[in-house]
């Protein structure tokens, strides 16, 4: 009797896991259909913005692997950019002809393919994660964020001095793009950098299949022990769950889809150089990753959209009314004046980073947990002392903004 | 020391025919679970803003096998490793009486409930030696009868034996077979019940120097004394 009840209620728990996840899956493949429409609209309406929105992809992807390093695991990696630079040169060594290595005849031609180079680019991204995650990963908290730190300003240096190999700062160019797809007829889909529709297509192919290997491995016995070594370190050893090779897992995971990422975009740009990748790239993901909603896939999204769409799209767009604002203020009398003659000129591009600063300290204050928060990663946040008020995290935004009006 | 937390200085932990340490070399905690050793925390250490029936999942991490490639395609081993400790997790917290909760995020279950929440998870592993600290701190008289009714259960149904580190008499001479007694550190009696019960520098321990002494001034002493008692329940 017991035991069978106990079978019904496992199947029960699956099965409700189950609907979840359809529905969840559901969710994602309408939002898959409506951003593959996108293309088509904006031919139409002629925003041509896609050319803006590779990028935004790029960061997405980013973002999704940084979560399971950040996110999932609770490891502060702000240099995450060094494994997009090792997956970019990686991808450049295996398939540039003025490649050291392909020069010296050390890579076999089908590794020459984009495809074969970007598996490549992907595996060799997850070893040097391994690499320095070994020696680091002992360190807790504020000491790995430093060691990644350095690490992400090591490997530019390398690039830029090996000249040898790396090409040194001219970096390396001519990196193969995709082979053209032959469709009947004459046509072909062909990917030169202008070719937008098709990067397009090609990076969402990426990011989906990111997104899918992401949320699976979360809902696993990896994804358990991400959450346990997050949650409590030692108990989580002492539970049987090794801790070092647990962070090295997340910490490999993660570099690999940033070599994935980097790997496309050299594809994409087809020439890489050190200063391409500055430091701030690491800052700019992990913001994606804290406003959109640390541990939350669908929130990191969320965050790289609207990061990436400022950083690449708004910032542009709104310069131009800014400006035209302060022509017409420059009449004006005293400081309004002054204002205006400074908006006539001024560039928003310049004060990125003023404004997401601005929006990350915002965020922290209002919504801690991020903007579309993962109710558990927002309740560890906030500490076990007053842990009630997360329980509903709706109801709760209501009373506290109740209380803000009544002060 | 057991548990892999502390290095020893010197000295050798033997754990069926399994070296725990020797010298200053000491098993990590998770392979020193692996091996057969689970242990539960004085302050309670749960995986708390995450269910319960998931805490008890994470115990069975080291008895599963499924890596993370296998997540990704879902291969049919990983499904039904995922399925079968998933039911074994639900017998779990049957047994410990927890079977209502299931869903529960750890840290709102109420304090019994997360003593017992933190033996299932120990259980999850799978243990012959299960250490428990202080099981009954923090407990009032009737909850620490109810558990060392279910201690003393769990050592005949699941074959497993229960180190205790305990200051409540009650729960030690209760459910004991053997007791080691120590006080500061030093080992002062060891023994059964019956003979710990008996022996004058034990109660000497617990009750302060010399027990006329203690009757005189009673309220002094008692405190100033420090003690702690190690128990051992084997098994048979």
């Amino acid at each position: 009797m017991a035991v069978s009840s106990v079978q019904a209620r496992t199947e029960a728990f699956f099965a409700e896991r189950k609907a979840e996840s359809n529905d969840r899956l559901r969710k994602v493949l309408i939002g898959i259909v409506v951003v593959s429409l996108y293309p088509i609209l904006d031919q139409w309406l002629g925003f041509g913005l896609l050319g803006s929105l590779i990028p935004i992809l790029m960061y997405a992807l980013l973002a999704m692997g940084l979560n399971i390093v950040v996110g999932y695991a609770g490891l502060l990696d702000i240099g995450y950019v060094a494994f997009f630079i090792i997956g970019a040169y990686a991808q450049a060594f295996l398939t540039s002809p003025n490649s050291f290595f392909i020069r010296q005849g050390l890579v076999p031609g089908f590794v020459q393919n984009f495809w074969v180079a970007m598996l490549f680019s992907w595996v060799l991204a997850a070893i040097f994660g391994v690499l320095i995650g070994a020696p680091t990963l002992r360190l807790r908290g504020d000491y790995l964020a430093i060691v990644t730190l350095g690490f992400s300003e090591i490997v530019p240096d390398f690039f830029t001095n090996a000249a040898g190999i790396t090409g040194g700062p001219r970096g390396i160019g001519q990196i193969a793009k995709p082979p053209a797809i032959p469709l009947p007829g004459d046509r072909s889909i062909s990917f030169s950098s202008t070719d937008h529709v098709s990067w397009f297509y090609l990076l969402l192919a990426v990011g989906v299949l990111t997104l899918f290997m992401v949320t699976r491995l979360y809902d696993s016995r990896m994804g358990r022990a991400w959450q346990a070594i997050r949650e409590d370190e030692i108990a989580a050893a002492s539970m049987g769950i090794p801790p070092v090779s647990t962070k090295l897992w997340a910490f490999a995971l993660g570099a690999s889809f940033a070599g994935f990422a980097g790997s496309v975009y050299s594809g994409y740009v087809q020439s890489v150089y050190p200063d391409q990748f500055q430091f701030s790239l690491s800052i700019l993901v992990l913001s994606m990753v804290i406003l959109g909603g640390i541990g939350n896939i669908y929130g990191v999204l969320a965050g790289a959209l609207i990061i990436g769409s400022f950083d690449r799209i708004l910032a542009v767009k709104l310069t131009i009314p800014l400006n035209a604002l302060g022509r017409q203020m420059e009449s004006w009398p005293g400081i309004f004046g002054d204002l205006g003659s400074f908006f006539a000129t001024h560039s928003l591009t310049a004060d990125r980073f003023l404004i997401f600063g601005l929006a990350l300290v915002l965020v922290m204050i209002l919504r801690p947990g991020g903007l579309f928060p993962s109710k558990q990663r927002a309740a560890e946040m906030k500490g076990d002392d007053d842990n009630f008020e997360f329980d509903d995290y709706e109801t709760n935004q209501t009373v506290r903004s109740a209380r803000r009006k009544e002060a | 020391m057991i548990a892999g937390i502390y290095r020893p200085t010197r000295g050798e932990i033997l754990f069926n025919g399994e070296t725990i340490a020797r010298g200053s070399k000491s098993l990590g905690p998770h392979q020193v679970t692996k091996a057969g050793i689970a242990r539960t925390f004085q302050n309670i250490r749960l995986f708390s803003n995450v269910s319960a029936i998931d805490n008890v999942l994470m115990g069975m991490h080291c008895r599963m096998h499924s890596l993370p490639w296998h997540a990704i395609v879902r291969s049919k081993s990983q499904r039904e490793e995922e399925f079968r400790s998933m039911e074994r997790a639900y017998e779990l917290l049957d047994y410990v009486g927890l079977s209502g909760t299931a869903r529960v995020a750890a840290k709102n279950l109420s304090y019994g409930d997360q003593r017992r929440l933190e033996i299932a998870r120990a259980l999850a592993s799978d243990p012959k030696l299960l250490l428990l600290d202080e099981p009954a701190a923090g407990m009032n008289p009737r909850e620490t009868a109810t558990l060392t009714e279910f201690i003393s259960t769990m050592r005949t149904d699941l074959d497993v034996t229960i180190l205790l580190i305990e200051h409540d008499m009650k729960v030690v001479m209760g459910i004991s077979d053997h007791i080691a007694v120590l006080d500061h550190g030093v080992k002062i009696a060891d023994g059964s019940p019956e003979e710990i019960r008996e022996n004058p520098q034990v109660i000497e321990a617990y009750l302060g120097a010399g027990s006329a002494e203690v009757i005189a001034r009673l309220s002094g002493e008692s405190t100033a004394v420090a003690q702690e008692v190690s128990t051992d329940v084997s098994n048979g």
